[in-house]
């Protein structure tokens, strides 16, 4: 596997074609993911495989639209980036040196803090996934952190690609064509890929999963509707203005549960004082507020992804307000 | 029970407003929430810093999980006094804006605009704040993200390169941290500051804690702009719009100091660091080329915006120099210059603001008679210039007069001179400026006075203001900053 991964990279630097690039780096995404799975991290290789090889992938490629297919020829030398990245990988394996064995149950991560989340997690959350125990309770305000994170990166690319509706949107017929396979596919696909977002979102308390693999796969959906069926199509079902205010929602949904817990005497993003039962108000107040995070994210992953299919090709309009 | 919550409204008030600011979607009204929430936030990093130096150090478990387990935010002394420096500076700089975000962003970007700010102030905040070092991390993705679209909305386009070349170096920073992070957790299983500080010193020879010290301070060197990592900073502080550059400038490496300063005087606290790597010489070495290329190449520059950011690589040059000389008054020197620099930049970049936007133009051959036509202006260009070069009563001086006091401590008459040396070469630089703008003529012998709008003017005064009060009475300032460089030395022993 790792081998695979190695050899992926390097085609995928040395390729001038950027649209195999952009494959590659899906394929690498995918390995990684099946590497984590591996390992068994379920919930990581999950993410992995939902944001590193399937959206990611289709916002590069929608990039590539924009800039053209190949690679030009650089001019300046490749010494000094060189030279920093040996040194950077020498000091790693200098690190690695004194590293505790792989898989040595004796190993500091596992026996500090982490213990308390294995052996007492599922009990003091309420949660049987203590993976999504320690993200959204022990650890929630880190959570919180990044969804903040995603919502500036949303926010980032509306502010520098602009997100003026202009003229000249092509419902479906126009889009692609007359596909009549494509449509009829997209249509069954979309609403299984829908259900499985649902069943993932509400889920992630037992099985892997949560918030912001739900978000991604909803969006996908919303992403497939929106290439199938046409921008304007697609429009009408979630407009512009929406995916912006989703990403503020979904925010507020977790500042609000965090807050909830401070009016209720605990301090902030305490969800133990949600119910009369402790263990019950972690579990509600962890619900809640990964669907806050799966609102934020699909409304960051669709205004990024409008923002790009919103722009033409420069002969077409490009950034219309330079 | 505000009270009590104190430290979790410091982030709260800021975050909570940027997705409000955002639903908003006007510029006055993102922009009046802009305006409360910085003041009220201002509010909160008194009450807190009143609390500490009355209390000791205020913990806050976020979540009730107490920590290592959960996260928890720790205030002393040290990031109480630097979350003051950050939330006035983004009280005062919300006013500024007003205007000259109208005058160099676009109409329909403004509110996010203001969104992308609160963002940036939470974030730089919550780095401060916290306890633990990968929520550090979390935040410091939010205010760089935030940074770099802040930077790219400049007028010019080269905004955007500039952005980009910082994206890059930042991420770059970003990542180094987060693997040292990682490696530190692999060998301690913990990821507290406090914890961490408990649990390295019993590790000292072990070489993967070693290689994630290497990692943590390299990177945040890189977001410090700590010479010869400085390189992104320049075209940033050049390009971006001239209210972001007052906010970064003031905030954003001073922030990642402190990042420093916690990495190497309380994680590492324990271990004899500057002993035992050679770090003491590498970065004073670092410090002193800083102090002298920084303020050297800012005397040839035409764009005064470039000019000051060069400046501003000499004067993060002598922040860390106080800080290698791993002593009490050195250390002081450096926190208390955290906050003195931020002042006096924040109002010189302010100066630039106000000229940008009447004369238009922020290079120097555009400025002559300036003296005349923006006398306000221009006056407090000249009292800020003075602090940077250090002359007695303004905040300039107090810094350089304890660094000299720390240098001379070690014995080291040497440094004592060539930090005496480095402050004429600012002399240079500021009088190009003063020279050009008052005992030359305007071109076309236009010499009405125009000057920029009060919104702008009286922030600028403040920030000026300021530095000549720190500068007369500097007692509060330097109790503080001897406060927290006690705590700090005496973790490190």
């Amino acid at each position: 596997m790792l081998a695979l991964l190695v050899v992926t990279v390097i085609a995928a630097v040395r390729s001038t074609d950027l649209f195999a690039a952009a494959i590659l780096f899906g394929i690498y995404s995918f390995l990684t993911a099946i590497l984590f799975m591996d390992l068994d991290a379920v919930d990581v290789a999950f993410t992995e495989a939902a944001v590193g090889a399937g959206v990611s992938t289709v916002l590069l490629l929608s990039t590539l639209r924009l800039t053209g297919r190949y690679e030009q020829r650089h001019k300046h030398s490749p010494a000094l980036p060189l030279v920093v990245v040996g040194l950077t990988g020498a000091a790693l394996v200098y690190g690695m040196t004194d590293a505790p064995d792989f898989g040595d149950p004796e190993a500091p991560a596992h026996t500090h803090v982490a213990k308390r989340y294995i052996e007492d997690g599922p009990r003091e959350t309420g949660v049987p996934n203590m993976v999504t125990g320690v993200l959204a309770s022990y650890r929630g305000y880190d959570t919180l952190g990044e969804v903040f994170v995603v919502f500036t990166a949303g926010l980032a690319v509306m502010m520098l690609l602009g997100t003026r509706v202009r003229g000249g949107r092509s419902s479906g017929r126009e889009a692609i064509g007359d596909l009549l396979v494509l449509r009829v596919v997209g249509k069954v696909l979309i609403a299984f890929v829908m259900l499985f977002g649902l069943y993932v979102q509400f889920h992630g308390d037992y099985g892997a999963g949560g918030g912001f693999q739900a978000g991604v796969i909803f969006a996908t959906a919303l992403i497939v509707y929106d290439l199938v069926f046409g921008e304007a199509d697609a429009r009408r079902v979630m407009p512009h203005i929406w995916t912006e205010r989703l990403i503020a929602i979904g925010i507020l949904i977790y500042l609000g549960v965090g807050v909830a817990g401070m009016l209720l005497g605990g301090p902030f993003l305490d969800y133990s004082k949600l119910a009369t039962d402790p263990v019950k108000g972690e579990h509600l107040g962890i619900l809640l507020v990964e669907f806050g995070i799966g609102v934020a994210v699909f409304g960051a992953v669709m205004s990024i992804f409008n923002a790009f299919s919103g722009l033409r090709l420069p002969s077409e309009g490009g950034r219309d307000d330079v | 029970m505000i009270f009590q919550h104190l430290p979790i409204l410091q982030i709260l008030i800021p975050l909570l407003a940027a997705p409000l600011a955002l639903l908003l979607r006007t510029p006055l009204l993102s922009w009046a929430l802009a305006l409360v929430a910085s003041w009220a936030s201002l509010a909160v990093s008194v009450a807190l810093l009143l609390r500490v130096l009355a209390e000791g150090v205020v913990v806050y478990e976020l979540g009730d999980w107490a920590a290592p387990w959960g996260i928890e935010y720790r205030i002393d002394a040290l990031n109480g006094f630097v979350l003051i420096i950050i939330s006035l500076i983004g009280a005062i700089v919300v006013p500024y804006a007003k205007r000259s975000v109208e005058a160099e962003v676009q109409d329909r970007r403004i509110y996010l605009f203001y969104t992308m700010l609160l963002l940036c102030m939470s974030g730089l905040l919550g780095i401060t704040i916290t306890g633990d070092a990968f929520n550090l991390f979390v935040f410091l993705e939010v205010s760089s993200l935030s940074t770099y679209v802040l930077i790219s909305l400049g007028r010019d386009r080269r905004a955007l390169i500039a952005a980009y070349r910082y994206l890059i170096v930042g991420t770059i920073g970003a990542t180094f941290y987060i693997i040292g992070v990682g490696l530190l957790y692999m060998s301690t299983g913990s990821l507290n500051i406090g914890d961490l500080a408990r649990l390295v010193p019993a590790l000292a020879d072990n070489r993967t804690v070693q290689a994630g010290m290497a990692f943590l301070t390299l990177g945040l060197s890189i977001k410090a702009a700590v010479f010869p990592l400085h390189l992104w900073l320049p075209n940033a502080y050049t390009y971006a719009p001239s209210a972001v550059t007052v906010f970064l400038a003031a905030t954003a490496t001073k922030v990642a100091v402190y990042a420093l300063i916690r990495v190497v005087f309380t994680i590492f606290g324990g271990v004899d660091l500057f002993e035992a790597f050679g770090v003491h010489t590498t970065l004073m070495m670092m410090a002193i080329v800083a102090m002298f290329v920084g303020s050297i190449v800012a005397v040839y520059q035409g764009n005064i915006k470039r000019m000051l950011a060069y400046s501003s690589i000499a004067q993060i040059g002598y922040i860390i120099l106080g800080l290698s000389f791993d002593s009490v008054t050195g250390v002081t020197a450096g926190i208390v210059h955290l906050f003195n620099h931020a002042l006096t930049k924040g109002g010189l970049f302010m100066a630039m603001g106000c000229i940008a936007l009447v004369a238009g133009s922020v290079r120097l051959d555009d400025m002559a008679g300036l003296g005349k036509r923006m006398p306000v202006t221009m006056a407090a260009f000249v009292a800020g210039g003075l602090s940077l070069i250090g002359v007695p009563l303004t905040v300039g001086f107090v810094s350089k007069w304890y660094l000299i006091k720390a240098a001379l401590e070690q014995g080291s008459m040497l440094i004592a001179m060539l930090i005496v040396l480095s402050s004429l070469i600012a002399v240079a630089y500021v009088w190009r400026v003063v020279e050009v703008a008052y005992f030359r003529d305007p071109p076309d012998g236009d010499t009405a006075v125009r000057e920029a709008p009060v919104s702008m003017l009286v922030p600028m005064l403040i920030l000026v203001g300021a530095s000549v009060y720190f500068g007369i009475d500097a007692s509060t300032t330097l109790d503080i900053a001897g406060a927290a460089a006690a705590a700090l030395m005496g973790v490190g022993g």
